[in-house]
């Protein structure tokens, strides 16, 4: 278990991390956060690599920051493919047993096992550069296995990856690791951290937001900010108010949803855009597109219906040429209400929903 | 649809072909019609077949002249290319301490080879030179002018000063491309600075340090300029180089059709020699 307590860090005057209370447990813990949320300081203070100027951050009660680098049982995952380029793939993932002084026997059956695990086998006698990037990912992540690291770092491994290789590779991630072992795995994807599972830890300007298991997290943001950063695209999120029992949206006007606070007057109103379809629903927000973008296998449709720009995202690819109308539906069931400084007031209830 | 039969798009490839002809294959195809040839005059010459080649090949100053500048190359390599890397490795990579550092190591390649071998000439002599005062004045012999061995080091000492610098810019370009995560794995693994060197910053740096290699040997297997402004070929003919014996052939004595042989022979040596760097610094690399 470990456990950071009030930590910060700070460069030049420069605020990275402020005031983190996290304990991390075994199991898959996800460390979301836009760019510059301070994923990375977070990862390179729990690696060593980095000290943390204030607070404190202790394993079972062990001062972490006083055990040198060599001593502790990190591994360490990046963006880029990092393989040691003049081995080949057998002697990168044997590198860490080496170090670590095993049999050569043992050596071999441990890099047989995890070439198997992450499905490199056929390659093990090439080198790093003869390999695709998906394959020198697979590398990486095999030495880090091999090194069997009570911590495992994972920074954004997937974002060098193409669309296709980052789902097979993400399903496959979380089977990897053994039930002692405490992975933490930082990515700005909303989809990528429900995936994951285990807990949840909304980062956003250094400071940690939210923390719980990922579905908890994701149907209950404490916030407008936990809720955007746990939607892609963002969540709508627009200004509301109350009048004498229906919720105004801009030019829109609704009956109060049932879930909504009572004596609630004015409110932020979210909506996940997922949640906005083409099949007819009570909520009708009628308007023209302003842009249709794809992403993989939907379609991020920006439109503008009452006076408000909205974001739905669709299943398929659809083409909309910009300018043309646009209708989605939405069910009231669907609504975020959140404070008007932001903190949330009451979930979006519908059952359907996973 | 079948093609159109136009053949004016020959018309656009035509400037190529003159511009190459002109500074290529003319020239050469001269050069090989010389060595081939035994011109008495205008008008008087016979078709004489590899006579030159055979007489190229079997001079034995020519032979005296090859063995030293396979020498020099090889000593050329032997200290830049480490020295190179070593100040490359010494440099900061980041900040106006860096620009400041390139800028200055830069300046000996801005300057002109004659002018190099000039500063040198007088840089070393031993009466007037600081170089050369100042190696006699802690009491070691040294003339260049005299001694063979003070010439070669003179020559080593000023290829090293006008030519490491590109060294240490192609190894420090090398070295500034190595993402940083490389380093910080090198450091959770717990690897020493010679690991990481050997292991990580050196694999890295093979393609910039082939092109260094290749540069390097090219030049100073050409080199002519700077010995024949320091040594002119002296003392005796112990820093007569390969292009220095070609330039007397050609020039001093005028014997065309030899020294057409000898630059055909000596283009080809040039040609061999950085196939097979090429091919040994390639072998067993990854594709890119």
């Amino acid at each position: 278990m470990i456990r950071l307590e009030n930590l910060g860090r700070s460069v030049d005057g420069a605020m990275h991390l402020e005031g983190i209370e996290l304990t991390l447990s075994p199991g898959i813990n996800v460390l979301l956060g836009r760019t510059h949320a301070g994923k990375t300081s977070l990862l390179r203070v729990l690696a060593g690599l980095d000290r943390p100027t204030t607070g404190a951050l202790t394993q079972d009660g062990q001062d972490l920051t006083q055990l040198p680098l060599s001593k502790r049982s990190v591994a360490f995952v990046y963006q880029q493919f990092v393989n040691y380029p003049a081995f080949s793939v057998r002697d990168n993932i044997a590198a860490p047993l080496r170090r670590k002084g095993l049999a050569r026997d043992e050596i071999a059956r441990r890099v047989a096992d995890v070439a198997r695990r992450v499905r490199i086998e056929p390659l093990l006698d090439r080198l790093p550069a003869q390999l695709s990037g998906g394959q020198q990912q697979r590398l990486a992540i095999a030495r880090a296995l091999a090194k069997d690291a009570a911590l495992m770092l994972f920074d954004e491994p997937l974002v060098n990856l193409d669309y296709k290789l980052r789902e097979g590779l993400r399903e496959e991630l979380r089977g990897l690791f053994h039930d002692g072992q405490t992975v933490v795995y930082a990515t700005t994807e909303p989809e990528e951290a429900l995936q994951m599972g285990g807990t949840t830890i909304v980062l956003h300007e250094g400071r940690v937001l939210q923390t719980g298991p990922a579905h908890e997290v994701y149907r209950n943001p404490a916030s407008v900010t936990v809720a955007e950063i746990f939607s892609e695209p963002p969540m709508n999120v627009v200004a509301g108010h109350v009048e004498q029992g229906r919720l105004h949206l801009g030019d829109l006007s609704m009956p109060l949803p049932d879930h909504a606070p009572a004596g609630l007057a004015g409110c932020r109103v979210g909506l996940q855009p997922h949640r906005i379809t083409r099949t007819p629903g009570p909520i009708r927000l009628e308007g023209e597109t302003l842009l249709a973008e794809v992403d993989g296998s939907s379609t991020f449709a920006h439109f503008r219906a009452g006076g408000q720009p909205w974001i739905a995202r669709l299943d398929g690819v659809h083409g909309l040429p910009i300018g043309a109308p646009f209708t989605g539906f939405a069910d009231p069931a669907d609504l975020y209400f959140f404070a008007e400084d932001g903190t949330l007031l009451a979930p979006a209830q519908g059952a359907r929903h996973g | 649809m079948h093609k159109l039969d136009d053949n004016r798009a020959w018309l656009l490839v035509v400037p190529v072909f003159a511009l190459v002809a002109f500074n290529a294959v003319i020239p050469l195809m001269t050069v090989v019609n010389y060595s081939l040839q035994d011109i008495f005059g205008p008008g008087q010459r016979v078709f004489i077949g590899v006579e030159w080649f055979r007489e190229v090949l079997r001079d034995p100053t020519i032979q005296a002249s090859f063995l030293r500048q396979v020498a020099f190359s090889a000593l050329v390599l032997a200290i830049q290319i480490p020295l190179g890397i070593a100040i490359a490795l010494l440099l900061p990579r980041v900040g106006w301490k860096s620009s400041l550092a390139i800028i200055l190591i830069a300046i000996p390649l801005l300057v002109p080879f004659n002018v190099v071998g000039t500063i040198w000439q007088v840089y070393a002599r031993p009466d007037i030179g600081l170089l050369g005062r100042g190696i006699n004045a802690i009491g070691i012999d040294y003339n260049y002018t005299s001694s063979a061995v003070s010439a070669w080091i003179t020559l080593l000492l000023m290829d090293t000063w006008h030519w490491t610098p590109l060294v240490i810019l192609l190894a420090f370009a090398g070295l500034c491309s190595i993402p940083e995560p490389y380093y910080q794995a090198a450091r959770i693994d717990g690897a020493s600075r010679w690991a990481v060197f050997r292991h990580i910053e050196l694999p890295k740096l093979r393609g910039v340090l082939t092109i260094a290699i290749l540069l390097r040997f090219m030049d100073s297997f050409m080199i002519y300029t700077e010995p024949f402004v320091v040594t002119g070929g002296g003392p005796g003919s112990s820093t007569t180089f390969l292009s220095v014996r070609l330039v007397n052939m050609a020039v001093g004595q005028f014997d065309l059709g030899p020294a057409a042989a000898f630059s055909l022979i000596y283009f080809l040596a040039i040609l061999l020699f950085s196939y097979v760097f090429y091919t040994i610094l390639k072998m067993n690399e990854g594709e890119p």
